[in-house]
């Protein structure tokens, strides 16, 4: 039954695997990977002496850091105020409605953000000016970039995070709040004695699951909406190796990166994984 | 038991209402404004004076995208990528989570397996060395580009997985009793009592299907090869002229770019909005069961 699922991945995940030692070759694609000339840690030593590295690892690790700690928050608010919802019908609709952009593709969310955050006639500023603010050039501006991304990651997003905390909320023994209430806690105070609490492991496990992110900006996002103005605050590693790669055809270099990318990533995903399970109890499988 | 309500919790009640309703209005805003200006007219929607309600109404735009040959093929594609990608994701999904849910006792090289496939969730060899294999192995420019590569979802193979093992003992016990061989077994006891949690599967791998766009643009060297995705962030996202042809600059009078994009857009989303409201039942448990365990 395993067969045909190993032998594909064997071939499209571990294949890759063994593909990143053009990370120290000079690869040439007529030449192929055996007879590339080895350069050792020639591609590294060269990315390291590029001035754009160090802030686009900057960026990578700021945006993702950001858009942890947002991405974190944003659903225990929504899931606590939602959880005070006793009308079904409400309760239904809205999650049926913050669910929805998770599963749209950036593309989609994109299209719709370079409309609506548009400096001329995009709703945004079209708003901000009946304010009586000044415009504001969100997707060309460095100073506004990066806001832009965290705040619309957490728009796409905090909707779908609710559903986790929201199944936490369900699983409270319910006679921990008649206890309370007995004792004479309010709403208020069942909130911050009882619920609170009660979410304190599953807001840990997955504040320490998400720390292997940290490398994970966003391709996805920050391609669609970023252009050659916000390069300095915006370019993460993702599309630094897609223009390096794929665009100037520096397959070496880029694999250089990636394979950085990759030790990095693996060492803190595998470090989150021990912890949550060393502390948590998780397990994946 | 009734009691009256105080009158902060009242007040409490009245803004978390307030509160929750503009945050859903602030993830429909964006759709329905995107509604109203594919629905208005060019002259309207470069002026800026749409906001949630079309001006001057037309389905201009509408007509132009339908009868572009380009998005056509591309949509088209899409579908055809939806149909086989999500085929081969379920088939092999459960074809990898049934064995993999059973113990060691019964499989022993279960657990080397396991790791043989969860390392690839944790580290991956990267976008270039991908690019090459899917070169190397004659993919390049088919279809089968974008199922191939990712056909093994493990993900899903993980929440499958543990599904399965929720799943009487006994059933399989007095079925192995009865004759039945693993693949009986698999078909005909475990698929239909997991049908919430496969729709769940099936739902996440046609969505994924249907947004992905970066290996379209990867690995489809001809533009009339690429899924829906890809073609829209080269129109849409690039803004690429290359698709412009004479009868299009015409058409660009009654037709603005923003309300083109609008329409296409629009498009693009529906076959998830019309899938979504019905499995959402599904995925809400199929996602509680998936993360929260015991």
């Amino acid at each position: 039954m395993l067969l045909p699922a190993v032998v594909l991945v064997l071939i499209y995940c571990y294949g890759p695997m063994v593909g990143m030692v053009i990370a120290f070759e000079k690869y040439v694609p007529a030449k192929g990977m055996i007879h590339s000339k080895w350069v050792g840690l020639d591609n590294f030593k060269y990315v390291i002496s590029l001035p754009d590295t160090y802030r686009v690892l900057y960026n990578t690790v700021y945006i993702a850091f950001m858009k942890m700690i947002a991405g974190l928050i944003a659903p225990i608010v929504v899931a606590l105020l939602l959880n005070e919802v006793r009308t079904m019908l409400f309760k239904r609709l809205y999650q049926t409605f913050i669910y929805l952009p998770h599963f749209l593709s950036w593309i989609i969310l994109g299209g719709i953000m370079l409309d609506i955050l548009s400096p001329s006639s995009g709703l945004v500023n079209q708003a901000l000016e009946a304010l009586g603010f000044e415009p504001i050039f969100f997707l060309g501006d460095n100073k506004w970039f990066p806001y832009v991304l965290v705040g619309s990651d957490v728009w796409k997003e905090f909707g779908f995070g609710t559903i986790v905390y929201l199944a936490a909320l369900t699983g409270i023994n319910p006679s921990l709040y008649e206890a309370a209430e007995i004792d004479g806690a309010n709403r208020w105070q069942q909130t911050r004695h009882v619920t609170l609490p009660g979410m304190v492991p599953i807001m840990i496990l997955l504040a320490t699951l998400s720390l292997g992110q940290i490398l994970n900006a966003g391709f996805d996002q920050v391609f669609n909406l970023y252009n050659t103005q916000v390069y300095e605050s915006g370019d993460i590693i993702d599309t630094l190796v897609y223009r390096l790669g794929l665009q100037q055809a520096q397959y070496g270099v880029a694999t250089a990166v990636g394979l950085f990318k990759s030790v990095v990533s693996f060492i803190f995903i595998s470090l989150s994984y021990y912890v949550a399970y060393r502390f948590a109890n998780y397990r994946i499988f | 038991m009734v009691y009256r309500m105080s009158w902060s919790r009242r007040c409490f009640l009245a803004a978390n209402y307030t509160f929750l309703t503009v945050l859903s209005l602030l993830c429909l805003i964006p759709f329905i404004h995107i509604l109203a200006v594919s629905l208005s007219s060019a002259a309207a929607a470069s002026a800026g004076s749409v906001k949630l309600w079309p001006v001057e109404w037309t389905i201009a735009s509408y007509e132009n995208v339908l009868s572009k040959q380009e998005f056509l093929t591309s949509f088209l594609v899409s579908l055809k990528r939806v149909l086989l990608g999500t085929s081969v994701n379920m088939v092999l999904t459960i074809l990898v989570a049934y064995p993999l849910s059973k113990e060691v006792a019964n499989f022993r090289p279960r657990t080397v397996y396991v790791w043989f496939f969860v390392l690839t969730m944790l580290f991956s060899g990267g976008l270039i060395p991908l690019y090459m294999t899917v070169k190397m192995t004659g993919l390049m420019d088919s279809l089968w580009a974008l199922v191939i590569p990712a056909a093994v979802p493990v993900y899903n193979v993980v929440l499958l997985l543990n599904f399965f093992r929720g799943l009487p003992k006994e059933l399989e016990e007095s079925a192995t009793i009865d004759g039945a061989n693993p693949f009986v077994i698999m078909w005909k006891i475990f698929v239909p009592l997991s049908v919430p949690a496969l729709a769940t599967l099936t739902l996440f791998s046609m969505v994924m299907h249907w947004n992905s766009w970066f290996d379209g643009l990867i690995f489809m060297n001809q533009p009339e090869h690429y899924p829906l995705q890809s073609f829209l962030q080269t129109v849409v996202i690039q803004r690429d002229m290359r698709f412009l042809t004479p009868e299009d600059v015409d058409m660009l009078k009654l037709v603005s770019d923003r309300t083109s994009s609008a329409a296409q857009i629009f498009v693009a989303t529906l076959p998830i909005l019309l899938v979504y409201p019905f499995l959402q039942k599904y995925f809400v448990h199929g996602i509680v069961m998936g993360s929260v365990k015991e």
